[in-house]
């Protein structure tokens, strides 16, 4: 029994390296550069936005009719807008709006994607029809489409856009989860819980749900991203949060009005979702190799 | 194959009635009392009450969604709250634009990715290598209606060689596509180069190369073929996103087609114009990836027979 135990803790060791050893995924992931430096300036980025009310004197929304549509200047580093607004404090307190639409519509999509793809994967049966035949149909939008219609249907606002992008990820999320529980359930450690008489929540939450930690971690980070773009898109077409609220996409459709004589305004703000798109993806394709380091992608 | 095709036919029945019933239920979920919002903010309550009659709102819900599907069956999707123009009409003399702006898309998308795709995991860990795999990540990092923006300020306001949009000649369509195109032409330019390194590992690939075949003959005759074979459910659902992207990319080059229309009539609140646009947008996407599904069983006789 002893040299039973010391062995499946020999195995255990094997499986989950610690960061110190060259094979663990945060030891890998730190030793890519580009996933480092992604996660340096998401820091920074998401940082500055935080402590956006701190570090800057202007209101974004203040409107200074006797500043309107300046050219970057000392006063002004990137500008004003249409409204004499700073456009430096709005690209920053965008940082604010367009991170919390991001983070929460993940942290929204995973809530309820991850105990459902779990549910319709480990049950299968009757559940895992009805489940799979909703995601089908959700499937059958095109992505940018469904979150749009949604917005047709809520109108527009932070919370509207936030269950819209949720609406529209949650399928792959459910897909994901499902795939790694069919493909754990039957192995011998699920049994062997089974057969010490663990209740099904408990396999559940102990035995097949941590299996499914490193695809749903690097899917979020990969989703944070697609979720910040897909609310830009929205606030492009004017469907997005209500004005004035500073976001990127939003001011980046209302720039383009300018665009004949002031570049600035449509530039910097689709400067910003492309840095921090860049940044989230990096990561998250350094997060992906760090967990399967034979993939090529 | 036949019976896979059939199969897979009556498959695509039950996600076609899906999608009917989430267009129906489109207009039913609006919060509050749907006639009165579809009526607009001017309309007294005998045009709420008749509005109501007329779309059948107060009638059971089996019975209105029986009323839809005779009526969507019979080709009417209703007229527009705005132009008060059958919306199947609206939708037709938009949809050769769409069509047109996302074929161009798919084309460039596809030539240029797998080529893309291809040289760059020919060349792998080469600086051309690198350098491709960049310009992808890029490519998916970009929002496209910003892409589209900073092409239109170079190319249109400072250069002048292109339009800045419209619907004209063949030279109104070059930057619209070009910025429709660039998301899924990194989706597939990366999804090439990793099928294709994967299958060179492949015993069989191994096996050519052992018997001392040129590097170019194992990877176009022996890996290129199977390593496609996933590039081609990946171009199905791109078509999807280009949907989407189409959306922005006419808002962006106020170009004609029925992602403009669905904007606009979002901004209204036109729903029977929405309702149109949506379930042909759907209907379309279920459509190709039903092409898409039985183009890959012509391919892979795996499947066919799995």
């Amino acid at each position: 029994m002893s040299t039973r135990a010391s062995a499946t803790g020999e195995l255990r060791a094997r499986a989950r390296p610690r960061i110190g050893d060259p094979r663990s995924p945060a030891r890998r992931l730190f030793r890519r550069r580009t996933a480092l430096a992604a996660l340096v300036a998401l820091g920074i980025l998401v940082g500055v936005s935080v402590a956006a009310p701190l570090l800057l004197p202007l209101d974004p929304d203040e409107a200074d009719l006797s500043q309107v549509l300046q050219l970057p200047s000392r006063g002004h580093l990137l500008g004003t807008d249409q409204l004499g607004r700073d456009l430096l404090t709005r690209v920053i307190y965008g940082g604010r709006v367009s991170f919390l639409i991001g983070l929460s519509a993940v942290l929204l999509t995973v809530t309820v994607g991850v105990p459902v793809g779990l549910v319709s994967g480990y049950f299968g049966g009757h559940v895992d029809l009805v489940i799979q035949r909703i995601v089908d149909f959700l499937l059958a939008f095109p992505g940018f489409l469904l979150a749009l219609t949604f917005i047709a249907i809520l109108g527009i606002g932070v919370l509207n856009v936030v269950v819209a992008i949720a609406v529209a990820s949650v399928p792959f999320y459910i897909r994901l989860v499902r795939g790694v529980a069919l493909s754990v359930k039957n192995q011998a450690f699920v049994e062997a819980a089974r057969a010490l008489g663990a209740s099904e929540s408990r396999i559940l939450t102990w035995h097949i749900f941590p299996n499914c930690l490193a695809p749903v971690i690097v899917q979020s980070t990969l989703q944070v991203g697609t979720a910040i773009l897909t609310a830009a898109g929205l606030g492009f077409l004017g469907l997005g949060v209500k004005p004035p609220t500073p976001e990127w996409g939003t001011m980046l459709g209302e720039g383009q009005t300018y665009l004949l004589s002031y570049w600035f305004i449509a530039t910097f703000p689709g400067l910003a979702i492309f840095v921090s798109v860049l940044a989230f993806n990096l990561l998250g394709d350094g997060l992906r190799d760090a967990f399967d380091p034979r993939r090529h992608d | 194959m036949g019976g896979y095709l059939v199969r897979r036919l009556l498959y695509t029945i039950p996600t076609l009635v899906g999608v009917s019933v989430a267009v129906f239920l489109l207009v039913r979920l609006i919060p509050g009392d749907p006639a009165r919002v579809i009526a607009g903010l001017l309309a007294t309550n005998e045009d709420v009450d008749r509005l109501r009659v007329e779309l059948g709102l107060n009638r059971p819900l089996y019975v209105q969604y029986a009323l839809f599907m005779r009526d969507i069956l019979s080709g009417n999707l209703g007229i527009s709250a705005l132009t008060r123009t059958p919306v199947l009409i609206e939708i037709g003399s938009r949809f050769p634009a769409t069509l047109m702006l996302a074929i161009t898309s798919t084309v460039l998308a596809t030539g240029l990715g797998v080529v893309a795709g291809v040289s760059s995991a020919a060349s792998y860990n080469s600086w051309f290598d690198y350098a491709v795999m960049t310009v992808a990540l890029a490519g998916v990092s970009i929002p496209v209606f910003w892409l589209g923006i900073m092409l239109m300020l170079v190319f249109a306001v400072h250069l002048h060689w292109l339009p800045a949009g419209g619907y004209g000649g063949p030279d109104h369509l070059i930057l619209p596509a070009i910025t429709l195109a660039a998301f899924s032409l990194a989706i597939i330019a990366r999804i090439t180069r990793s099928s294709l390194l994967e299958t060179l590992e492949a015993d069989y690939v191994r096996t050519a190369q052992a018997k001392g075949l040129p590097h170019r003959l194992v990877i176009y005759q022996h890996a290129l073929r199977n390593a496609l074979i996933p590039v081609i459910t990946v171009i199905g659902l791109q078509f999807g996103t280009l949907l989407g992207g189409a959306v922005l990319t006419e808002t962006t080059f106020a170009w004609p087609g029925l992602g403009r229309l669905l904007v606009g009539a979002i901004s209204s609140r036109d729903y029977p114009v929405i309702q149109g646009v949506v379930l042909i947008f759907a209907v379309l996407f279920v459509l190709v990836n039903l092409a898409v599904d039985v183009l890959y069983a012509y391919v892979d006789p795996r499947i066919r027979y799995g």
